[in-house]
């Protein structure tokens, strides 16, 4: 029966109008006020496309309800349990947080060194507390996880260090972002050498991390495969990268670096829509380069201090942690993605307010949706 | 174009600025009328810290002090003349009760062990969750919670007290008007910023007689400081003497309560749709069912899920069972408590980690606790 069409379409209408209202700023709140209140003297008798104003406003922004979200996890750093219960105990509250999540997360991505040393045991520890995730979890390798064996046992447990794929409409690649040039083989250094050599901070002989290049033509082959990868994504559909450093220069000393940052940039940005989630920098830090939103992620081990100097001016910087509390200044988060492609962060700061990071924010050169800022100023 | 906008929102800015000084000093021209009653500070809190925490919209005045003292006492604010403040908060135990939890009118149970009023002034908020500012906003929600006082509501209270010609006529005294709730808050407020406690040994220890406390005890400060790292919350300086970081944790306690975990769960869920009244708050908060949802009921903040405000330790050896449920029995079960780390939960605070105290540090930790007991008020007509 074609009133009882209108009806539904009335009732639809109104839900989305009701799902947008809390996203509104002020501007847009009055506006819709305002024809709410010219609705309510229509003694509630609602005409099919009473809310049209607002979906006019809401065009200007375009489509920024949630379409899906998926959940991280990242830098748990994990020792064999008999050497160290904190940072099992802090993986374990993620797992927790994730499993709690209401509506659950389409799936969890994992952000990288799962190991502190690359060895077995960590690793199947990692493996062990990560499978109590409820949703599918897609894993990405570190180079915490990656320089004792170059990545032998960690592709055993969880498979390749880099591949795409494809959720409602939205293209995700996943990369491995820790290759760099041969500094072991001709020191003759053991495999336990080569790792703790990489786990170094100023480390003055340290080579930088690429995607590209890196010993023999591990990288050369990676860089091949997201060229053919890309290759096939048309320039609308939204792209979400995972890596584990960031994808940009932020500070070489502590390999908060990617040498070949621009070259993969340059693959990137055809795009209308792009993401990058780093993991690696311990930090909220967040950055926008081109057409491109770059978020870092929170680890569940311990934070990193903002670095000397090269932090992304966009970024709002976190209060120095307290050190008596384990759990501050680290968690887990979420990631929002929105009908319009992009994707809007939550910090899920364990011992603080959580902390939202819009698109919005970033693409207004931090204009608008400013995350609130600390109470403390910064260091 | 913006340059020249933020320059005259800095001017005004230092416009407001400069007037905000002149209303401070009016502000302080008057402070010295807000205290003309003369109340003996104990040694540990410093002389001037109490004058600073008097509010000055609510003067202390002799008078205010004795109404606020009458109402305290006064049986007659529950509904069925059986409960006063001082029913929870009695004087013989230092201002708390021996209760595992408060009992209200007809017997019925709450679900929080009623804190001491001693140094309460000094807190800054009020309540284990912290749902109140002020003393006076406190005073105000007992009477009417419905397994505490059961007073309907405050018209109620207002109605009654009016009934009374001893109170219509104070009050006309003390306010130059009639009887309002927001007038017997602030007596029975008035009357609590004068029950002060310090003067113990451990404050004569500070004060630098080292013969105050016993060998085991001074030890105990020691651990207290250190390896126990009680300090961490329990915080304790000269101008801030109270052992109180002000803050909210969690350290398990809440775990007590079997299906914790889950109403965690569905409470984060009602606080994103909206859906938990905070108008309820009180009532909410002595609910068995939510109380041990603790400081996430007042900010709705995930991590305060399960989270209580730390609270003072002085004269915590007369103020037996502990904690907010008065789920440790003795002190010796609090460090065992506080040795194993807590109650293990999703929320637990990142403060708590196992303590590996011997039995002689634990018996030395009590023997510290035991040195703060100290001097308060005791004697008043009513409870003679």
């Amino acid at each position: 029966m074609p009133s009882e069409k209108k009806e539904e379409q009335y009732l639809k209408e109104r839900e989305e109008f009701f799902k947008m209202l809390p996203k509104l700023n002020r501007r847009q709140f009055l506006k819709v006020a305002m024809a709410s209140a010219a609705v309510a003297l229509a003694k509630n008798q609602f005409p099919p496309h009473s809310f049209q104003l607002v979906e006019a406003v809401e065009a200007k922004q375009g489509g920024t309800e949630v379409k899906f979200r998926f959940a991280y996890i990242s830098d748990t750093h994990l020792y064999e349990r008999k050497l160290n219960e904190r940072f099992v105990r802090a993986a374990l509250k993620a797992v927790q947080d994730v499993n709690a999540l209401d509506p659950q997360p389409d799936f969890v991505l994992f952000g990288g060194d799962l190991a502190q040393l690359g060895q077995a045991e960590e690793l199947k520890l990692g493996k062990e507390i990560l499978s109590e995730l409820k949703p599918k979890v897609y894993m990405m390798v570190g180079e915490h996880d990656w320089y004792l064996d170059l990545g032998e046992k960690w592709i055993e447990l969880f498979g390749k260090p880099y591949y795409s794929f494809d959720h409602k409409g939205v293209h995700f690649i996943v990369l491995n972002s820790v290759l760099v040039d041969d500094y072991w083989t001709e020191a003759k250094m053991s495999p336990m050498d080569r790792m703790k050599f990489m786990a170094q901070l100023d480390n003055p002989n340290g080579r930088p991390f690429t995607v590209g290049r890196g010993y023999g033509d591990v990288g050369k082959k990676q860089f091949e495969w997201l060229k053919q990868d890309l290759a096939k994504v048309s320039r609308d559909t939204p792209i979400v990268v995972f890596s584990h450093s960031p994808l940009y220069k932020y500070y070489k000393p502590w390999n908060f670096w990617t040498d070949d940052a621009e070259e993969v940039q340059a693959l990137l940005r055809p795009f209308r829509n792009v993401t990058v989630i780093h993991g690696h920098t311990h930090q909220p830090v967040f950055h926008r380069i081109g057409n491109i939103n770059f978020y870092g992620m929170l680890s569940t081990a311990w934070p990193w201090p903002y670095a000397p100097t090269g932090l992304p001016k966009l970024t709002i910087k976190m209060n120095r942690a307290d050190p008596f509390d384990q759990f501050d200044g680290t968690g887990d988060g979420t990631v929002e993605v929105l009908a319009n492609g992009k994707a809007n962060k939550i910090y899920n700061l364990w011992s603080r307010e959580p902390m939202k990071v819009t698109a919005r924010y970033l693409e207004s050169g931090g204009r608008e949706e400013v995350p609130p800022l600390p109470i403390d100023p910064s260091f | 174009m913006s340059g020249s906008k933020h320059f005259y929102l800095g001017i005004l800015f230092f416009i407001a600025f400069v007037l905000s000084f002149t209303f401070i000093s009016e502000k302080q021209a008057n402070s010295s009328a807000k205290v003309t009653y003369q109340v003996k500070i104990p040694l540990g809190i410093p002389k001037d810290l109490w004058e600073m925490f008097i509010p000055p919209d609510n003067p202390i005045t002799p008078e205010k002090v004795e109404l606020g003292r009458k109402l305290y006492f006064d049986k007659r604010l529950s509904v069925d003349n059986t409960v006063s403040c001082a029913t929870c908060h009695d004087p013989k135990f230092a201002f708390a009760e021996n209760k595992k939890v408060s009992e209200g009118v007809g017997g019925k149970k709450g679900a929080r062990n009623a804190p001491t009023v001693l140094n309460a002034m000094f807190y800054e908020e009020q309540f284990w969750d912290g749902r109140a500012p002020t003393l006076e906003e406190q005073a105000k929600q007992p009477i009417i919670n419905p397994i505490e006082m059961g007073m309907p509501d405050h018209d109620a209270v207002v109605k009654k007290l009016k009934g009374i010609p001893e109170y219509v006529e104070a009050f006309r005294k003390v306010f130059g008007g009639e009887i309002t709730i927001d007038r017997v808050a602030q007596a029975i407020a008035a009357f609590e910023r004068t029950l002060l406690t310090g003067n113990s040994p451990f404050d004569r220890f500070i004060a630098g007689d080292q013969n105050a406390i016993s060998e085991s005890a001074k030890r105990g400060w020691q651990l207290f400081q250190g390896k126990a790292r009680c300090i961490t919350c329990h915080e304790f300086n000269r101008s801030n003497p109270f052992f109180t970081d002000n803050k909210y944790h969690n350290i398990g306690v809440a775990m007590n309560r079997e299906g914790f975990a889950e109403l965690a769960r569905k409470a984060e869920m009602l606080a994103k749709q909206g859906r938990l009244d905070k108008r309820k708050l009180d009532e909410l908060a002595l609910d068995p069912a939510y109380s041990e949802l603790g400081r996430f009921l007042v900010t709705l903040n995930p991590k305060d899920i399960g989270a209580f405000k730390t609270p003072t330790l002085r004269n915590i050896e007369l103020t037996a069972p502990y904690m907010h449920d008065g789920s440790e029995a003795t002190l010796l079960d609090v460090i065992e408590f506080y040795n194993r780390g807590g109650n293990d939960n999703p929320n637990l605070s990142g403060e708590m980690r196992p303590l590996n105290l011997t039995d002689q540090e634990k018996q030395d930790l009590v023997e510290f606790l035991k040195t703060l007991t100290g001097e308060f008020p005791k004697d008043f007509p009513e409870n003679k």
